[in-house]
């Protein structure tokens, strides 16, 4: 009896050990960046290249964060400074400023786009336990576009659902969506 | 020797689509009461390939559903029964109902429509009613299944077929026949390899075995003459009753069970075998996309002849249908191209390379001196890409007939369950379009016909109290004008009832009561959204589709479609499309430093100095009065928000164009560059942009945006007067 129960403990333990692997497995990388001091990060299977900035052709009528089209080797492509669609004041744009290319799932395609960041930061990992939801904040509908805040290494990165992001309404004010998170 | 047959299935299943349209076609051409024998010729050969076809390839339900279309058909060629309209519409239901046999083996899918029993008995019931002529005019008269013909009782026939040697090349396989034989009765087959040459001299292609064939089998001697039908007249050929030959099996080599009848000739040189094998199947496998027979007069092989289809392999390579094993019910679209377009390609490739080699060497040892050769090489070069691409264009260029050959059913369909006496011309079936419009105006030319057949066209009686023939004539009409092409469709029936027309606008709202309108803006009102006359609803037109999306299908093609029409007499839809969606002849402007495409097709003309033809209007549009007319000016920097160079509206440039059936003067700076663009979609990763039709890449790698003129009509607010005949007033708009 006694070696029937310590086997039950031990299955009991290895099972904890498998689900605890299970949940703990998928380690997501993350591409870092920064905007105005604050890190962000977007999923790298997301990113398909990471260019310079080079003038775009603008687009009549856009929001004053859409800085136009670039050709993307014959493909249009439109690129969105975060810093504007963010509403913080815009930097002016360096050699390192960069332009992140990524896919963006919308319905049952892919559209390619491009956001404007200060600069890259790093290539992270996040397990799922390093994740931290998002704080809810009743007058604040823009922790929607947020996965979570990840935490390594004492620094705090805020991960964007980059296809939420960049496939919301025009109209959506993304104003402030740091502020609201870092208070 | 065993041929996997499964790999011929799509050409097969291709072929009888196309076999079902000719037979369609000719069937509609057919007038009860003058019947052209050729007309019937047509049909039989049609339906005459399919069944063979279908038996080779084992859909025997569709051989024999086909078989008795046949016989009936054979009995109005030999002239045994008259043909009425009823069997023409018996005939044109069987046409429907082997379509979907075929569709049905061409999906996967298990053979079952219940409407072909039908239709084969009340075939099979017409064939026994009473064939009055007497049935012994020729041996193909008697042809007929339920006939009981005057067959001895004997057991079977004994063949012996010698083929010409070019038997191979005019598609007839003997291989074919002896498997159509086989699915009569069992078959021995001894093969005669005497008259085989040496093999230096064997020519491949050429059949040079005679065979000697025992049927076991309780048939007519028609059936069997049938199989030999298309080789008769170039071959050796002799049947005779079996019991009359009674001990000569001997040297018969039975054959074996399976489906393939035994072909090898007992010769012991095995690579001779290999050889004429090899050629065998390479014959067949040449042959089987064109596997009607050479006579049949469908069957115009390597004319200008381009298919749209749904499943369609190129004709120059049935091995890649031949690849394509697993049938996937994807659309997989493909064209069939005249022969003559890939020659004019190859030829320029061909140019191309020599031209890139030209250029290559020139390269390699550069010197100043060699300048004049650089640029003439790159001269040369950019013509071939020109001519290249004019080619690669003209690929996709469809005649319009493949859009206009659905309209003789649908009218014939449509005309008898409205009661109406309806004729339809065609005319410019030549006309070539590109396919993807092609592909997107055949909808809206349906809606556009079922209207002119239900509100245009008025009943036999109303147009005989009308003064008019008792048979109203639709007429479709394709042409090119300007780079454009026009497609219109004209009825003689009643006209637009304006009348109607305002009542009901000015019952929805779409004009208020003491609007003034022209003529051609109350026919306008039937494009417009929210006009529905709901009392002509029928089941067919009105059902739900409207004109308005008529209109913007059409103008998602960057096309216009527009209505005239005189009450009593008749309408005339006229359709105008671009030749291409995917280049565009673009006119460079700009505008302060925005670099804008504009359509050269919609440009009108450009005007420098304007200064006396303005006219001001407060608190509105401003105007330019051009001759006889006003025109509404679009600042194109105020309507994008940009900055412009000219600092007053005289220091630019207005070109006039037209859209959306009126014409705008557009201000910019300058005039540029004018040169052909590729268009790209702004929507595939961004979206929709208010008067930008699309953007392309120019030389120098940016990005420039496509002006869509209709949709700056709309954002600038313009609204949609006409300003004509004005009597030379200046005081006008003041």
């Amino acid at each position: 009896m006694a070696e029937q129960q310590n086997d039950n403990a031990t299955i009991t333990s290895i099972n904890e050990e498998i689900s605890d692997a299970i949940a703990h497995e998928p380690t997501e990388q993350y591409l870092t960046f920064f905007i105005d001091n604050e890190e962000y990060g977007v999923d790298i299977l997301s990113v398909q290249e990471i260019r310079g900035w080079e003038p775009a052709t603008e687009i009549p009528n856009a929001p004053v964060y859409l800085k136009g089209v670039i050709n993307l080797r014959g493909t249009v492509v439109p690129i969105t400074d975060l810093r504007l669609r963010f509403g913080i004041n815009q930097f002016e744009y360096s050699p390192v400023t960069v332009v992140i290319v990524v896919k963006v799932k919308a319905g049952k395609s892919e559209k390619i786009m491009g956001i404007v960041v200060d600069a890259v930061s790093d290539v992270s990992n996040f397990t799922q336990a390093d994740i931290h939801p998002a704080p809810e904040l009743a007058d604040n509908k823009n922790t929607a576009f947020i996965k979570g805040l990840g935490s390594s290494d004492n620094k705090m990165v805020i991960l964007l659902d980059i296809n939420k992001l960049l496939n919301a309404p025009e109209d959506v004010d993304l104003t402030d969506i740091s502020r609201a998170l870092v208070k | 020797m065993s041929i996997d047959l499964s790999q011929f299935h799509q050409v097969f299943f291709e072929e009888s689509y196309e076999g079902l349209d000719v037979m369609e076609s000719a069937l509609l051409n057919l007038q009860p009461d003058s019947v052209d024998p050729e007309t019937i010729n047509e049909i039989f050969r049609a339906a005459h390939s399919i069944k063979g076809g279908s038996g080779t390839f084992g859909f025997n339900d569709v051989a024999s559903f086909t078989h008795v279309v046949e016989t009936l058909l054979d009995e109005i060629r030999g002239g045994v029964r008259n043909i009425t309209s009823e069997t023409v519409d018996l005939f044109l239901r069987s046409v429907d109902c082997i379509r979907r046999m075929i569709q049905q083996h061409d999906a996967g899918e298990p053979c079952d429509i219940p409407e072909a029993q039908e239709l084969k008995a009340s075939f099979e019931a017409m064939l026994a009613g009473g064939s009055s002529a007497p049935a012994e005019e020729t041996a193909e008269d008697d042809k007929s299944v339920s006939e009981e013909s005057s067959t001895p009782a004997r057991k079977g026939w004994k063949i012996y077929f010698k083929p010409e040697l070019d038997v191979l090349r005019t598609g007839n396989d003997p291989l074919r026949m002896f498997r159509e034989l086989e699915s009569l009765g069992s078959l021995r087959v001894t093969a005669d390899t005497s008259a085989l040459p040496l093999i230096s001299a064997i020519d491949p292609e050429a059949c040079y075995l005679a065979w000697t064939l025992e049927l076991d089998a309780d048939v007519p001697q028609s059936d069997v003459d049938e199989v030999f039908e298309w080789v008769v007249d170039e071959s050796d050929l002799k049947i005779t009753p079996l019991a009359l030959d009674g001990g000569s099996t001997e040297q018969g080599e039975p054959s074996t069970s399976g489906s393939t009848p035994t072909e090898e000739p007992s010769d012991d040189t095995t690579r001779l075998t290999e050889g004429l094998t090899a050629a065998d199947s390479e014959q067949q496998s040449a042959e089987n996309p064109n596997s009607q027979p050479a006579e049949s007069a469908t069957a115009t092989e390597q004319t200008a002849e381009l298919k749209p289809a749904e499943a369609k392999p190129a004709v120059a390579k049935p091995a890649a249908a031949a690849s394509k094993t697993e049938k996937a019910k994807t659309e997989v679209s493909s064209i069939r191209v005249g022969i003559d377009k890939v020659d004019d390609l190859i030829n320029m490739v061909g140019e191309l390379v020599i031209t890139q080699s030209m250029l290559g060497e020139l390269g390699l040892d550069f010197t100043i001196e060699s300048l004049p050769k650089l640029l003439e090489g790159i001269e040369q070069l950019s013509q071939n890409t020109r001519e290249l691409q004019e080619s690669v264009m003209r690929i996709r260029m469809l005649p319009i007939s493949f859009t206009f050959s659905r309209f003789p059913r649908l009218v014939h369909d449509l005309s008898r369950t409205m009661g109406k006496k309806i004729e339809l011309k065609l005319s410019g079936e030549q006309t070539e379009l590109d396919k993807t419009v092609m592909e997107k105006i055949g909808d809206p030319l349906v809606h556009l016909v079922r209207n002119s057949l239900d509100h245009g066209i008025e009943t036999p009686e109303d147009r005989i109290k009308a003064g008019k023939p008792e048979t109203g004539t639709i007429t479709l009409n394709a042409f090119h004008q300007s780079g454009n092409i026009v497609i219109q469709i004209i009825d003689d029936g009643a006209g637009l009832n304006k009348a109607r027309i305002l009542e009901k606008a000015k019952q929805n709202g779409l004009v208020s009561e003491g609007d003034m309108l022209t003529d051609d803006q109350i026919n306008d009102l039937i494009f417009r959204p929210g006009f529905s006359t709901a009392d002509q609803i029928s089941d067919i037109s009105g059902r739900g589709v409207g004109m308005d999306v008529v209109r913007r299908n059409i103008n998602e093609l960057n096309g216009s479609v527009e209505v005239e029409s005189t009450e009593g007499e008749g309408s005339v839809f006229t359709i105008r499309l671009p030749l291409t969606l995917a280049i565009l002849d673009g006119q460079l402007i700009r505008v302060g430093n925005h670099t804008y495409i504009l359509p050269l097709i919609s440009i009108v003309e450009s005007i420098q100095s304007f200064q006396g033809m303005l006219h001001r209007v407060v608190g509105g549009c401003d105007l330019l009065r051009l001759r006889d007319e006003y025109v509404p000016i679009i600042q194109l920097a105020s309507i994008f928000n940009i900055e412009s160079d000219a600092k007053d509206m005289d220091d630019g440039l207005l070109v006039v164009v037209e859209g959306d059936n009126m014409k705008v003067a557009i201000l910019i700076d300058d005039l540029e560059a004018q040169q052909q663009v590729v268009i790209k979609s702004l929507e595939e990763n961004y979206k929709k942009v208010d008067g930008v039709s699309g953007a392309t890449i120019l030389g120098d790698g940016t990005v420039s945006l496509i002006l869509d003129i209709a949709g700056l009509i709309k954002l600038a607010g313009v609204q949609r007067y006409e300003y004509k005949s004005v009597s030379g007033g200046d005081d006008y708009a003041a």
